[in-house]
């Protein structure tokens, strides 16, 4: 191994990244763009929305307080009252389960139309009858709080949105961009110079590792300045965390990158490999519930370990110790990795 | 006298094709050797094996007495037909970036004043002229100072200035004493850039030699060419052979100062003639039946 010539390679590929300004400013700019919009839809206290369609009414937005509806109805959280002007009008729209819930207004017995098809409409219909019996008949049931504070969507969100940023910036910046070398003969000038197969395979590791790094701590700093996030653990923690995910989705990349010469089958084979770990590890939505098949199944991807570990440093002050799993694994696939690609790693079409 | 480079009964197969057909052939040292032929005859290949860059089917490959190792890539040249180079580097970059690949270098100033890069130093690689671009590959190729050189097509897309300027700047470099192998499907380029040339059909070397021995050996006669409509003979019995080619007469003959007593005898305008002298080009007409452009 030559450090004066993997410095050289290390150079000249971090200077396309910075110098390639469309694609620079993506990579920031896209992960900031998704926090952003997910924090403006979901950062409020409207998450889980119902849809009350009332009639008759004037106008589409309606006063909830002039609405002579079962008052504990409408004092209730997460409900949107739509006017309409008729039965009809409503009806066609609880048909195509634009609302969930369709309520005549007036004095009762009152009366309401839902869809037997739409398990939102069940839950509204629930809260509507129970709307209906007075306080002295509740059921005795006591609400417990939960302990210590409460995590929001977007604390949950965000890192995430971050993982899987940096798991499309390492696959494809590592897998396409060499197969587009490979293709285009740069790799094969390359070959017949000193320069050894070890030293361009690291070089373009520490390159995207460096470009990752230095993404996540760019916009985890403009988004935190936004919506402030609260992370329980030690933000090295943080930084480890996400440091080995990288260096584990970047090794990943490079065994893509390895052999292939077609940019339509690597891109092919990209998306096959990106979509099932964006799904299946945890970035959108948990996968508590889902078959056990399917958890075991999303453990093959190093993002589900990433986050896994990020989130218990981000959310339940975590340390070294109690991220060790996630930590072993992610150190394990790394080394594999870079094994299998070093070893399949060829300059020529 | 050792050979720098010597190729033994090189084959390469690509299935069902024999691109290199036992091909062998040896270098001496400061010689300016050629790989001649037409597209598709096997040239490229047989220079990107002994570059190392594909693998051989068959046939051994000895630089400095011995097959290659580690040093061969620090001691060679290389500029291919086409290639990419890193994108969004500057000339300067590039040429710094490949500096640090080698152990022994050149300095770029050296280079940049050799191969006149100065103009256009400072701009992307990839947003320069193709004469300048081949200019500054071939400056790439000679940043470590290479003891052997490989040329594949150097001129190959070039405008005829463009490629004069080449042929001046590889002109300078053979007069440092390097030793260099090009491939070329212009017969021009090899007559006047190389002290030796092989020419190469269907994956075979099927003659080898000077230019002017191979001239010598299988293109005889000088050819005399006049428009078709200037060739009117006052009498008949012209007797030297007429061949029509196109809208041109071409008269093939051993003796031009009888040839051009005749025409004259015949009372025919020489206004337009122009008189060819054998070259490659008609040796490997001689020795194919086609022309090397085919």
């Amino acid at each position: 191994m030559c450090f004066k010539r993997l410095w050289a390679i290390l150079r000249a590929r971090n200077l396309e990244f910075f110098r390639d300004r469309s694609a620079f400013g993506w990579n920031f700019i896209f992960p900031f763009l998704l926090v952003a919009g997910f924090g403006i839809i979901f950062g409020g206290k409207t998450y889980t929305e119902y849809k009350i369609g009332v009639f008759p009414a004037k106008s589409e937005p309606v006063s909830i307080a002039a609405l002579d509806i079962p008052p504990r109805f409408k004092e209730m959280n997460h409900l949107k009252f739509i006017g309409f002007p008729d039965a009809a009008r409503g009806l066609e729209k609880l048909k195509h389960h634009r609302i969930d819930f369709l309520l005549k207004t007036g004095q009762g017995p009152h009366q309401y139309w839902v869809s037997d098809a739409s398990p939102k409409g069940y839950v509204v219909e629930q809260m509507f009858r129970a709307s209906l019996i007075p306080p002295e008949n509740e059921p005795n049931a006591e609400k417990k709080e939960i302990q210590g504070s409460a995590i929001r969507y977007i604390d949950w969100l965000f890192p995430g949105i971050l993982a899987m940023n940096m798991m499309f910036s390492a696959l494809w910046g590592v897998g396409y961009v060499v197969v587009r070398y490979r293709k285009n003969g740069v790799l094969k000038r390359l070959k017949v110079t000193p320069l050894s197969a070890i030293e361009y395979i690291a070089a373009q590791a520490i390159s995207r590792i460096f470009l990752l790094m230095f993404t996540l701590v760019i916009v985890w700093t403009g988004c935190d300045l936004i919506f402030s996030f609260d992370v329980q653990g030690t933000y090295l923690d943080l930084f480890l965390v996400f440091f080995l995910g990288s260096l584990s989705l970047t090794s990943l990349g490079l065994v893509l990158a390895s052999r292939g010469t077609s940019e339509e089958f690597t891109t092919g084979i990209l998306n096959f490999i990106s979509w099932p770990m964006m799904f299946l590890s945890e970035v959108w939505f948990s996968l508590e519930g889902a078959p056990q098949w399917v958890k075991t199944f999303a453990t093959i991807f190093p993002l589900t370990h990433m986050l896994t570990a990020a989130r218990k440093v981000m959310h339940d002050g975590a340390g070294l110790i109690q991220i060790s799993p996630e930590i072993m694994v992610l150190s394990m696939m790394t080394l594999g990795f870079l094994a299998l690609g070093a070893a399949l790693f060829s300059w020529n079409k | 006298m050792e050979s720098i480079l010597e190729v033994k009964n090189l084959v390469k197969h690509y299935r069902p094709v024999v691109a290199v057909d036992g091909v062998s052939f040896a270098l001496q040292q400061g010689v300016c050797f050629g790989l001649l032929g037409p597209n598709g005859a096997g040239k490229t290949t047989t220079i990107e094996v002994i570059e190392d860059v594909i693998l051989p089917t068959a046939g051994e490959i000895f630089y400095k007495g011995a097959p290659r190792g580690p040093s061969f890539r620090e001691e060679v040249g290389i500029q291919f037909q086409s290639t990419a180079l890193l994108n969004f580097l500057t000339v300067r970059e590039t040429l710094q970036t490949f500096k640090s690949f080698f152990t022994q270098t050149a300095p770029i100033e050296e280079l940049v004043e050799l191969c006149r890069l100065g103009e256009f130093l400072d701009q992307y690689n990839d947003k320069i002229s193709g004469g300048q671009r081949q200019r500054f590959l071939l400056a790439l190729a000679l940043i470590n100072r290479p003891e052997l050189l490989f040329l594949d097509e150097p001129s190959t897309g070039l405008d005829p200035q463009a490629r004069r300027n080449l042929w001046d700047l590889i002109q300078n470099i053979k007069a440092a004493g390097k030793t260099m192998i090009l491939t070329t499907h212009y017969m021009e380029e090899a007559q006047f850039l190389c002290d030796e040339v092989a020419i190469m059909d269907y994956g075979k070397i099927i003659v080898q030699g000077t230019p002017e021995a191979l001239i010598r050996q299988h293109s005889s006669g000088t050819t005399v060419v006049m428009p078709r409509d200037r060739f009117t003979p006052k009498t008949d019995g012209f007797p030297l052979p007429v061949n029509t080619v196109k809208n041109n007469v071409e008269i093939k003959t051993d003796d031009v100062n009888q040839c051009l007593e005749q025409l004259i005898a015949f009372g025919i305008d020489l206004s337009d003639m122009t008189v060819r002298s054998p070259n490659l080009e008609s040796v490997f007409l001689n020795l194919t039946g086609r022309q090397l452009r085919e």
